[in-house]
């Protein structure tokens, strides 16, 4: 007979457990699962009824993504010497040809430019405005605080129009800087915020000691305080990322032609005689993988980021 | 190397007064001690040497020069913490490198590398050299912050109770490891510690604080055996001085308010008879614990000593100190 104990869980909870977290992985990771296999479907498969969960892969429609394409006369199209390329095959088999290439790569371009420049930004200066305010006597600091914090508290979508007369005037409407500075000023707030926590959990001592060493303060905040907040730093940019690499609304709205990002472009994808699930599913798939290879790459960071302050060593 | 003086120096955070007009000299090469309780004001006096706060008023010089408008980098001091005081991600080696590779000094990197391992040497952690900060014990921890003063060749060292977090054995070595260090170099040290046998075995002069005020300075004898005060007379001793009511053993001189009795003004074998309530071992000690009247007091006999427990001895005060209403000494 084992022992009884307060702190340590039964087996029969650690499997109830363990079963509650197995259902709510397979209940979060359908949606994705559903996208990642439409991706490799073909265009009749992703839309037969009832869903086939096998098929046979097919890379239609990432081919799809990648490319416009055409449907010529059924003469013209006997007439074409054999597919030169897997890539014209898999058109040819649709029975079309390819008639160039499509705006996906410019637009998913456009989502890393502005989605990282726009993470680097709102790091970089919610930093420093974090140790200012965690460490100097700033004026009015509470209050000021405060109204960074406010400019969340409404939907950023409420002041859209003043934002597209404002942009429009300014010729920031659809490009780069515009839209790295919108997601900047929508993100400061958090960054500031969560960044303040992060330093003033590190004690004074530290840069006190610097600057005693030898070091000046922007020298010491440098080589102290920069590495130890390296934790919060990670989490932070995650945050800042999954806002502006997911953001529709303002993308829609601000962007067209030029600095058009992947979200809004995406559901635009049609194909010939409706929506061409394959060829949205792959993009959305494309989509995922820069901020989860962000987020994989800064995991150790992040982890310890959420329990910052809750329990240290 | 320096002479360090403090003048008229105050310092208030907030509604606290922490330093109320001290003036004190550091004499080059001294090695002096402040004595007080928490809050007395002791870790204000190193900060505002060091540079980390501005003094309301008053003026630190070092070596004859105002530092007031200096950086605490531009001061030129070396300080030890009481905590917090390794850099957490970085090893042993870079947080004993760290102040040499600073901009103020930029040693080249075999130089660095073999003064860390003569500072690691005499502090005996050479083989914790490539450990991470964090990985340490906290003695450890203290040495190494103790370590990152010592790389240096400062004008003026600050230790903030440096040893407090130290066993016994290796406080008593480091201690003479720093009375070492303090000879060899000459070096000035201005050192905040509880503890009395550091201050009586390690400075040259003692400085009690008060409430933010320097209320005596000394040689450790002069504060041990003439305190200006009954307030002063209690930092030092071990046991504590004992204040009794002046005429506690017959009549007080004039003005006297108190009698203050240590454990050699206390004559054993005549006078007033006293009942033993406690007897203290302390093994190269004896503590008795004496009552007598409504009076208790604690003094010391021989470690052999046969008696016990609800016996009785005489006593009677021998050189005692006198303090008036105000505390001050007769």
């Amino acid at each position: 007979m084992s022992a009884y104990s307060v702190t340590e869980p039964s087996k029969a909870s650690k499997w109830a457990a363990g079963l509650l977290v197995a259902l709510y992985t397979i209940i979060t990771l359908l949606p994705l699962v559903w996208i990642i296999s439409t991706s490799f479907k073909t265009g009749p498969d992703s839309i037969s009824y009832p869903p086939k969960v096998v098929f046979e892969p097919s890379l239609e429609g990432y081919v799809n993504l990648f490319t416009t394409r055409t449907r010529i006369a059924a003469e013209d199209f006997a007439a074409l010497p054999p597919p030169e390329t897997w890539y014209d095959r898999i058109v040819r088999d649709q029975g079309m040809v390819i008639a160039g290439q499509s705006r996906f790569g410019e637009r998913f371009m456009n989502s890393v430019i502005i989605g990282f420049g726009s993470t680097f930004l709102s790091i970089f200066l919610g930093t420093l405005a974090a140790y200012a305010f965690s460490r100097f006597r700033v004026p009015l600091k509470d209050d000021l605080l405060f109204f960074i914090l406010s400019t969340r508290m409404m939907p950023p979508i409420a002041v859209a129009i003043p934002i597209y007369l404002m942009y429009r005037e300014l010729g920031l409407s659809d490009t780069h800087l515009g839209m790295i500075l919108l997601y900047t000023a929508v993100n400061i707030s958090l960054a500031v915020w969560l960044l303040k926590g992060f330093i003033d959990e590190i004690p004074r001592e530290y840069e006190e000691a610097a600057l005693i060493d030898g070091y000046t303060r922007f020298q010491a905040f440098r080589k102290v305080v920069l590495p130890q907040a390296a934790t919060g730093i990670a989490s932070t940019a995650i945050f800042c990322l999954i806002f502006a690499w997911n953001e529709y609304a303002f993308a829609v709205l601000l962007t067209s032609g030029n600095a058009q990002t992947a979200p809004p472009f995406i559901p635009t994808i049609i194909g010939v005689g409706g929506q061409d699930w394959p060829a949205v599913a792959a993009g959305a798939t494309l989509f995922l993988l820069p901020v989860m290879i962000f987020t994989i790459l800064l995991r150790k960071h992040l982890l310890r980021g959420i329990t910052f302050g809750a329990v240290r060593k | 190397m320096a002479e360090v003086t403090l003048s008229n120096l105050s310092k208030s955070y907030g509604a606290t007064r922490a330093l109320k007009d001290v003036t004190m000299t550091i004499p080059d090469g001294a090695f002096v001690v402040l004595l007080g309780p928490t809050g007395a004001g002791k870790t204000t006096t190193l900060r505002l040497i060091a540079g980390l706060d501005r003094p309301d008023a008053g003026d630190v010089r070092i070596s004859g020069q105002s530092v007031l408008r200096d950086t605490p980098a531009q001061r030129d001091v070396a300080m030890v913490f009481q905590q917090y005081s390794l850099y957490p991600h970085l090893s042993v080696r870079d947080n004993l490198a760290f102040p040499l590779r600073s901009p103020m000094i930029a040693m080249p990197e075999d130089q660095i590398a073999r003064r860390v391992q003569e500072v690691a040497e005499v502090l005996r952690i050479p083989h914790k050299l490539d450990n991470k900060a964090t990985a340490l014990s906290g003695g450890e921890m203290q040495r190494v912050s103790i370590g990152r003063a010592l790389v240096r060749n400062p004008r003026i060292y600050l230790m903030d109770e440096p040893l407090s977090s130290l066993d016994a054995k290796l406080r008593a070595d480091l201690r003479v490891e720093l009375k070492r260090i303090h000879q060899d170099l000459g070096a000035t040290f201005l050192y905040v510690t509880h503890d009395q046998i550091e201050a009586m075995t390690m400075a040259t002069h003692v400085g009690v604080l008060d409430h933010g005020r320097l209320v005596q300075f000394g040689t450790p004898r002069e504060i041990y055996e003439t305190p200006v005060s009954a307030y002063v007379a209690s930092r030092l001793g071990q046991p504590h001085i004992n204040l009794l009511p002046a005429d506690a053993f017959g009549a007080p001189p004039p003005n006297a308010a108190q009698i203050g009795l240590r454990p050699e003004h206390i004559h054993i074998g005549e006078g007033v008879e006293a009942a033993i309530s406690r007897i203290e071992h302390l093994g190269d000690q004896t503590r008795l614990h004496l009552t007598f009247g409504p009076h208790a007091l604690v003094t010391l006999t021989d470690p052999h000593t046969p008696l016990q427990p609800g016996q009785t001895v005489r006593i009677r005060p021998h050189n005692p100190l006198w303090f008036d209403a105000a505390g001050n000494r007769i």
